[in-house]
């Protein structure tokens, strides 16, 4: 008696769960924010643990949040079949999910300094960075120029075209990922220029934020990252 | 100040109407500082020396903002105008003891083109809490309606045909001492606090006598 009503739980359970995916209830994948790798602030005096905090707490886990909440909306408009509604939703898409896409890479092109931030990149990227741009003094000079002149919200960029095999430095506005700029384009260093990057600490001086946020750069993910897409 | 409602600003970094400290505490002393002191004084500068030289030079600002949109493929100067304009707008729209619900025509005209002040109220704060990045919300008039609008980095109604009469920054150097990351009370405290419904009358009037 007991065993029979214990399978036919189980089988009961067994078909609710089957019939909710039949109903269509197809699940997307949820989004979280990612945990930092080191304390806030340890990436002092570069960048103070206030704007970490602030950064990574509010500004990131809004970006998570919204995303989620527009991919919940996409859902339900391709579902329904709304094309108009589905259109309409993605640029809270671009905006949200970019956002999360490049504060995710943002926290593991940093390190504290006793972790190796700032230290040059050595092997291959090395190589690669003083064949295409002189010397690392170089391909910086460039990227804080490059980040100095952004107008406006956005990010500049290290980036590896996949295709045509070499490095590149290009700036997105606003939360565009830097696939935005280029389908074989892979995202090796990413500095976020929009003013909640550094206001706090370096208010109105974009460019000695520039200056500093070097050293605690991260080349050994951009190292792993490049040498893992040149195979 | 002039019944004209342009801003020509001939280049010149105008002080604020008040001092300072005067928009506490809704908007901080040191914000003003570094926006007024910093950010719009750069904007001045750097189009004095961007415009030294060339068929630019010594024209009217409002000139140069339209020269330099080029229907929206930007050209070099249009960011340190454009930025020069709407700083200078922006201090003009705040002032002391400001915010709250207008009165009068200008209520009356709210009225008739939002159905409520607070429906305006609603319209503005959600164009400057969305419009993502930098940038600006306007309450703007054009065809003897008004309109809540919002734009982009240095965008202003001025290249978009209308005629701005109230605007709010929205770029985060605006509230970032202040509110940090919390733009929707920033946007608030300005509604409730710091609008200078005396200037958008003014500006208003203006924009009649434009369009007559």
């Amino acid at each position: 008696m007991a065993i029979r009503s214990v399978a036919s739980r189980r089988t009961l359970a067994g078909l609710k769960e089957t019939s909710s995916r039949l109903l269509g209830s197809r699940s997307i994948q949820t989004f979280t924010l990612p945990d930092l790798p080191y304390d806030y602030s340890a990436l002092e005096p570069a960048i103070s643990g206030e704007i970490m905090q602030i950064h990574h707490q509010k500004h990131h886990q809004a970006y998570v949040t919204n995303y989620n909440n527009a991919l919940e909306q996409l859902d339900q408009a391709v579902n329904k079949g709304d094309a108009s509604a589905v259109v309409k939703l993605q640029s809270a898409i671009k905006f949200n999910g970019g956002g999360h896409v490049n504060h995710s890479i943002f926290w593991k092109n940093l390190a504290p300094v006793k972790e190796g931030g700032g230290e040059p990149p050595k092997g291959s990227l090395g190589g690669a960075i003083d064949t295409s741009f002189g010397s690392l003094e170089g391909l910086v000079k460039k990227m804080s120029a490059e980040g100095a002149a952004v107008q406006g919200s956005g990010w500049v960029w290290l980036g590896l075209d996949k295709e045509l095999k070499k490095l590149v430095v290009d700036t997105t506005a606003n939360q565009d990922p830097l696939v935005t700029k280029g389908g074989s384009l892979v995202p090796l260093v990413g500095i976020d220029v929009w003013e909640h990057a550094y206001y706090l600490q370096y208010k109105n001086v974009r460019p000695d934020y520039l200056k500093n946020v070097w050293k605690v750069i991260n080349w050994k993910y951009a190292s792993e990252v490049y040498e893992k897409e040149c195979k | 100040m002039a019944a004209s409602a342009a801003v020509t600003a001939n280049y010149v970094l105008k002080p604020p109407p008040y001092p300072l400290d005067a928009l506490e505490p809704h908007m901080s002393k040191q914000t003003l500082e570094f926006h007024w002191g910093k950010h719009h004084r750069a904007y001045v500068d750097n189009l004095k020396k961007q415009v030294l030289g060339s068929e630019l030079e010594g024209k009217p600002l409002e000139h140069i903002i339209q020269n330099s949109y080029n229907n929206g493929d930007l050209l070099p100067p249009f960011n340190n105008a454009a930025q020069a304009w709407n700083h200078e707008f922006f201090w003009e729209s705040m002032k002391p003891g400001g915010g709250g619900k207008p009165s009068g025509e200008l209520l009356a005209l709210l009225e008739r083109d939002f159905t409520s002040y607070e429906k305006f109220y609603d319209e503005f704060n959600a164009a400057a809490a969305t419009q993502f990045g930098a940038g600006w919300a306007w309450l703007a008039y054009a065809d003897n309606k008004l309109k809540v609008v919002k734009t982009p980095n240095a965008v202003n109604p001025l290249v978009l045909g209308s005629f701005p009469l109230l605007t709010i920054d929205v770029w985060e150097h605006a509230y970032y001492l202040d509110f940090q990351n919390r733009r929707p009370d920033y946007i608030k405290t300005f509604m409730n606090n710091l609008v200078s419904w005396e200037a958008v009358s003014s500006r208003l009037e203006a924009a009649k006598a434009a369009s007559a």
